[in-house]
């Protein structure tokens, strides 16, 4: 198991504005976008190529009778029509899911969600394309939707799946985790129980770009090459192997620049097979780009989580147990991305930061007739509705205490020599110091003097809320051991070469839609080796190109394929040890690593840089026993264990008691992720992460009526803050490095759309406290705020 | 995909060449002005108009001019116009505060007066603007140019007096001395329709009492003022508690609808909440322009 | 029909169907793919362009109604090598993530100091207010505004001290 390793200073390792290494820098990627020379996939343009379109199911649940596409077909702009039977023809009718379900890829027999695919039109333009969707007559037989989760295991439920066989209901699975009798024990002594439905509606990821691909299939040498929006490319072309009967190595996937992924890129959609199936058929490059109907309508969805929680503890504030039953609305096709022996993701880390004597959770999947999904919007595979739950029901708790909710937080920490600390449902958490985080941001806050002021503001009946939450994460999947997706396991390769004039290129297989990777892993390199972030060139995205692995998601890219960047590196550097002694004619022993060179110990003067280890790897010198002449290493990483990052949020909100308008006023968020690689683009990170949480908290919701016809299908009304709804963040850090990773760091990407949406809601609820408010759900618009306030909360869905 | 079916397009060189456009091209032609309304609908295909008759060049139209008494809005003013005047902030603040909360900054730049009077949708906010401020339409066709109280010319859900060959011209709003005007909006978040909105306009007479009132509100299915404060406030001083009597009448008048951005009882809440609110704002500032007179004539193109 | 108008100071002439809109005519007739679009109900403002200097949103008007005005988009934002001190600004402050919405706000950056070249941090957020960003919460974006009117020359030249609207950064180490 490598451990973290010390780090020699080096007087001459970069600056402030330059560091060689980690620290805050400017992003190599920028330059391109900020000329507007992003490449995305939309902006991708093939010699020949087609354009192609989705006619989508305007109702919820249908029998398919009909498809006539006669007229389309006559349209001139027209090239090709495919319907779902000729799809059947190729097999391709039907398409794995990650879930281990299967999913349409084009209508057959039945209509299973509003937005779903029926056709695809394929058109010399964007535009005739459009007009031709207009010339295809659909004839329906509607069918009665499940709409309502709760609802779907009635023993009158329409069946949605009739497709599987012998299926007669629209349950998915059952899973549990933790200790039922154990935690059973521990709630029939506690002194305190507190039971609270808390509902996690649905919500979408939205990204600015949505989804697409071009896809480009050579009929000669049998050759697909796939510009697609995804976020796994390796995954993507070992799959679309599997489906399509292309050979895998006859695919190429290419993933450009992505204008936001959040998780929505994660999935096949029906989309991208089609772009792959319309230019086989008509062998010229056809892309396919959805609308933001579509996105909003069809792509992978996130939460939609009713969650019964209970906490147990002691009168005198002493958490014993948290237990809960979880209904999960997972949509028409079980399309979830998670490891596949976790059918919930990661939601039994609903422990969060506390030392409980018991934990126990059950989770449900139901079929409903609404769009597939759940796993998406940085959630890092279900931690966000995980730590919803736990830091909702601890200030539900406090507030049955009559406890200051920080007070509580503070008492039952897990505490720092408990560490690695085995949670009760199956985790090893790595590290943690969690006093002083939350101690941190209390400070930063003014913790102390917000009370007073909402004291004082209560006597004059204005409405102010403060709301905490400390949130421990698991993210980095995973140890190969335990964690698949359709069975490949959750290990990610990097590949390191330096030139011979000491300029480098390191290959990796994730890939950034946003994270500023371009740079970050250049510093990782850079810390190892001492080469400038300048002279070190990130390649992602194209599966020509990279190494296997996984992909971007659950904020493994740090985690996982940051160690095998950094193990790659330290491979590269050992091996310039052996070359570089070879050209000093002395011992590999006998040298010292300062970043950048190899010296002779005692002799600092006398050494090589890695740029002239590199081109004596290259060169005349004689190369030691089983030392060849390059300066390249690969390795492919399986990580021992997640990682646990935290942090800990306050929220301080304004309401308006006349309206129930809600302003955030302050936002303070100090993270932990261990080692930082770069502040900047940490901090960015946490920027957009907490926008996120004020969107799902006060008005994001994707919501259907009685015939499961979807009311979030556009921006009108799935609404996303803007800067006016976001206060100037206020962060902090601290940093507790994880044992297990080698430079120590844990993974940022998702911490703060985790952690934030609790501290909203926490504090909108402590804000209505006069009111007698205990819980209410989100989005705390307005209206449901002010119902609240009447003593009429509902829960969303 | 959100494209446009296809359609012709011509531009308008003048009022008198788009009126003559509208009559030859019939029912199937629509004009065209900051198209922020129309041309979304046309994008999802729930407007499909044969003829686009674009009217971004009738810069006649496009003027603000206090005259004899009146503040005369060519139909053609960009909401950013209206929103960056001073002029218009002095004598009706009522339009300043509700451009502010008026769709979003880069979609005002486009917008007009006249298209979003003539769109005439339940939730526009300058539709209860012109409400309140008892504005005049002006209406042009074939036969000559038409006056309209805004009772006249906003006659329902997306429909207005205005005919198929008929132009929208400019928009006259009497100036009282002593008066004051404000609006409030209640949204889900910046550029979204109104939850609920309210404005009023008061003026004073010399002897503090109130002279003239008006309240509209704005997406709770009142099509005309709450005339019903009218008999509270007339010839009463500002007082609190009338401001409360007057937010009762105001829920009372109106008809909401429940949907995504509230139930029933809320809105009526706010219609209330915000009358009270925009009466108060508004008796404010009728008492700080009390003092002042307005009879320059200023001209402002 | 054809239309004719200066994009980016250039001026171009094509035949067009009359319902293009303007942020395909740029895209797709021009291949200038720095401008793009996100959704289809004049929300998310990753269309926006400058039509005589103001800000708008292409994908909600034609092609035909931009015929015989100037748009400049975000290619013509930087004077040959040189980049605007919003583009430097941007890169400064790590005012972009996935790219996507940064040339639309740019523009409207670039429109809004071009009336008011010291905008006030809420005179920035309710400019930007019409679009979205979901990566960077807005507030990089803010001070990369800032940092642009604070160096109206760019890096050539300082006017005064960079000044960050917030983010107090404290640590502890463990």
């Amino acid at each position: 198991m490598t451990i973290l390793e010390d780090r020699p200073a080096n007087p001459a390792a970069g600056d402030h504005d330059r560091p060689i290494g980690h620290g805050r820098m400017q992003r190599k990627e920028d330059p391109r976008f900020v000329r507007g020379k992003g490449r995305y996939v939309d902006d991708i343009v093939l010699p020949g190529m087609l354009h192609g379109a989705i006619l989508r199911a305007p109702v919820a649940h249908a029998r398919l009778i009909s498809i006539d596409t006669t007229q389309a077909l006559a349209h001139p702009g027209v090239v090709a029509v495919i319907t779902g039977t000729d799809l059947q023809a190729l097999g391709l009718a039907w398409a794995p899911t990650l879930s281990m379900d299967v999913q349409a890829v084009l209508v057959t027999d039945k209509v299973r969600f509003q937005g779903q695919e029926v056709a695809f039109v394929v058109a010399d333009d964007r535009y005739a394309a459009r007009d031709a969707l207009e010339l295809i007559e659909v004839e329906y037989d509607v069918l009665p939707p499940v709409v309502d989760a709760r609802k779907a295991m009635d023993a009158d439920a329409p069946v949605i799946r009739d497709d599987l066989e012998g299926r007669t209901d629209n349950h998915i699975f059952d899973w549990e985790a933790g200790n039922k009798a154990e935690t059973d024990a521990v709630f029939a002594n506690a002194d305190v129980v507190v039971s609270q439905e808390l509902v996690y509606p649905r919500v979408h990821p939205a990204p600015m770009e949505t989804c697409g691909a071009v896809a480009d299939f050579d009929p000669i040498d049998g050759r697909l090459t796939l510009y697609e929006t995804t976020q796994a490319p390796h995954a993507h072309r070992t799959l679309f192997a599997m489906v399509s009967g292309i050979p895998e190595h006859k695919i190429r996937v290419v993933s450009p620049d992505i204008g936001g992924g959040f998780g929505n890129k994660v999935g096949i959609y029906p989309g991208y097979i089609l772009a792959v199936v319309g230019s086989i058929v008509t062998g010229k490059p056809v892309k396919w780009v959805e609308d933001r109907s579509e996105n909003l309508m069809s792509t992978s969805f996130a939460r939609d989580y009713i969650m019964q929680g209970e906490i147990a503890a002691t009168k005198d504030g002493k958490i014993l147990g948290l237990r809960t039953s979880v209904l999960a609305d997972h949509g028409a096709f079980n399309a979830t991305a998670q490891p596949t022996k976790y059918p919930a993701g990661f939601f039994h880390i609903f422990t969060g930061s506390y030392d409980l004597q018991a934990a126990h959770c059950t989770v449900t999947g139901v079929y409903t007739n609404k769009a597939p999904g759940g796993v998406a919007y940085a959630c890092s595979f279900r931690v966000t509705e995980a730590v919803y739950l736990v830091e909702r029901m601890v200030d539900i708790l406090a507030r049955k205490l009559d406890m200051d909710p920080a007070e509580l937080r503070l008492k039952n920490f897990i505490k720092k020599e408990q560490f690695p600390y085995p949670n009760k449902t199956g985790w090893e958490y790595d590290s943690g110091d969690y006093e002083p985080t939350m101690r941190l941001s209390m400070k930063m806050a003014g913790y102390d003097e917000l009370r007073r002021e909402q004291k004082e503001k209560r006597e004059r009946g204005e409405l102010m809320g403060i709301g905490i939450s400390f949130f421990t994460e698991t993210v980095g999947a995973g140890p190969r051991k335990d964690m698949d997706i359709l069975g490949l396991g959750m290990a990610d390769g990097a590949e390191l070469r330096i030139h011979p004039t000491g300029k480098a290129v390191v290959r990796i297989s994730v890939q950034s839609q946003g994270q500023g990777h371009e740079t970050t892993f250049a510093q990782i390199v850079a810390e190892e080796i001492g080469i400038p972030p300048e002279d070190i060139d990130v390649v992602h995205g194209d599966t020509d190109q990279t190494p296997f692995g996984l992909g971007t998601y659950g904020s493994r890219s740090t985690p996982v394929s940051g160690a095998a960047v950094a193990l790659v590196a330290r491979k590269v550097r050992e091996k310039a040890r052996f070359i570089a002694a070879a050209m000093l004619e002395t011992r590999p022993e006998d040298l010292e690593w300062e970043k950048g060179r190899w010296f002779v110990k005692g002799d600092p003067s006398v050494g090589k840089t890695m740029a002239e280890i590199a081109m004596g790897a290259h060169g005349t010198v004689a190369l030691p026993e089983g030392i060849d002449g390059n300066l390249d290493a690969e390795v492919t990483y399986d990580p021992p264990n997640l990682t646990f990052p935290f942090g800990a949020y306050i929220c301080v909100v304004d309401i308006d008691p006349g309206t129930g308008h809600v302003k955030v006023r302050r936002f303070i968020a100090v993270d932990d992720c261990g080692t930082r690689i770069n502040p900047m683009i940490i901090e960015g990170q946490i920027h957009g992460g907490l926008t996120d949480g004020v969107g799902m908290a006060l008005m994001e919701i994707i919501e259907f009526d009685q015939e499961g016809n979807c009311l979030g299908g556009s921006f009108m009304d799935y609404l996303i803050p803007t800067a006016m709804e976001v206060p100037d963040w206020e962060t902090g850090f601290t940093v507790t490095p994880s044992p297990h990773h080698p430079i120590g760091a844990k993974g940022v990407g998702e911490s703060a759309t985790v952690g934030s949406p609790p501290a909203v809601v926490n504090a909108v609820v402590d804000a209505l406290a006069p009111f007698g408010v205990v819980h209410m759900d989100m989005p705390c618009t307005p209206a449901r705020v002010w119902e609240a306030m009447q003593g009429r909360t509902r829960p969303p869905v | 995909m959100q494209i446009p079916a296809p359609f012709d397009y011509v531009r308008a060189s003048s009022v008198d060449n788009a009126l003559s456009l509208l009559d030859r091209h019939g029912a199937e032609a629509r004009v065209v002005a900051g198209g922020h309304s129309l041309l979304p609908m046309m994008k999802l295909r729930l407007a499909r108009p044969e003829w686009l008759i674009d009217i971004n060049e009738l810069f006649e139209l496009d003027y603000l001019l206090v005259d004899n008494g009146v503040l005369r809005i060519g139909a053609m003013t960009r909401h950013t116009t209206l929103l960056e005047s001073p002029e218009v902030q002095r004598l009706f603040p009522i339009v300043t505060d509700a451009e502010r909360v008026i769709a979003d900054p880069i979609v005002r730049n486009r917008g007009t007066i006249g298209g979003s009077l003539c769109q005439a949708d339940p939730a526009e906010d300058l539709s209860t603007v012109c409400h309140v401020l008892e504005a005049v339409a002006v209406v042009r066709g074939p036969a000559g140019e038409r006056m309209l109280s805004m009772a006249e010319f906003h006659r329902g859900p997306y429909e207005t007096a205005v005919a198929q060959n008929e132009l929208l011209i400019e928009v006259r709003v009497p100036i009282r001395p002593g008066s004051g005007s404000a609006y409030e909006k209640v949204e889900r978040r910046v550029g979204d329709w109104a939850v609920a909105a309210a404005g009023a306009s008061v003026s004073l007479a010399a002897d503090g009492t109130i002279s003239h009132v008006a309240v509209g509100l704005t997406a709770v299915g009142l099509d005309r003022n709450v005339t019903e404060v009218e008999a509270v406030l007339l010839g009463q001083a500002p007082a609190e508690h009338l401001f409360v009597e007057a937010g009762r009448l105001a829920g009372l008048a109106c008809d909401p609808l429940a949907d995504q951005r509230g139930p029933v009882d809320y809105k009526r809440h706010l219609a209330d909440e915000l009358t009270r609110r925009v009466l108060r704002g508004a008796c404010r500032r009728a008492a700080a322009s009390a003092s002042e007179t307005t009879t320059d004539t200023i001209q402002e193109g | 029909m054809q239309i004719s108008m200066t994009i980016n100071g250039t001026d171009v002439t094509r035949e067009i169907e009359p319902r293009v809109l303007l942020v395909h005519f740029i895209r797709d007739d021009l291949r200038l793919t720095g401008t793009h679009w996100g959704c289809d109900t004049t929300n998310c403002g990753t269309c926006v362009v400058l039509m005589d200097g103001q800000p708008v949103k292409s994908c909600t008007v034609l092609a035909a109604m931009a015929d015989g005005h100037a748009i400049t988009t975000v290619e013509g934002l930087a004077d040959g090598a040189t980049l605007d001190p919003v583009q430097q600004g941007f890169m400064e402050e790590h005012g972009l993530q996935c790219g996507f919405c940064t040339p639309g706000m740019m523009l409207t950056a670039r429109a809004l100091l071009d009336h008011n070249p010291h905008p006030e941090p809420l005179e920035i957020r309710e400019a930007i207010s019409g679009q979205i960003c979901r990566c960077t919460g807005y507030a990089t974006i803010v001070r990369s505004i800032q940092w642009a009117a604070e160096h109206p020359a760019g890096t050539n030249e300082a006017t005064a001290e960079t000044t960050t609207t917030d983010s107090t950064e404290q640590e502890v180490r463990a």
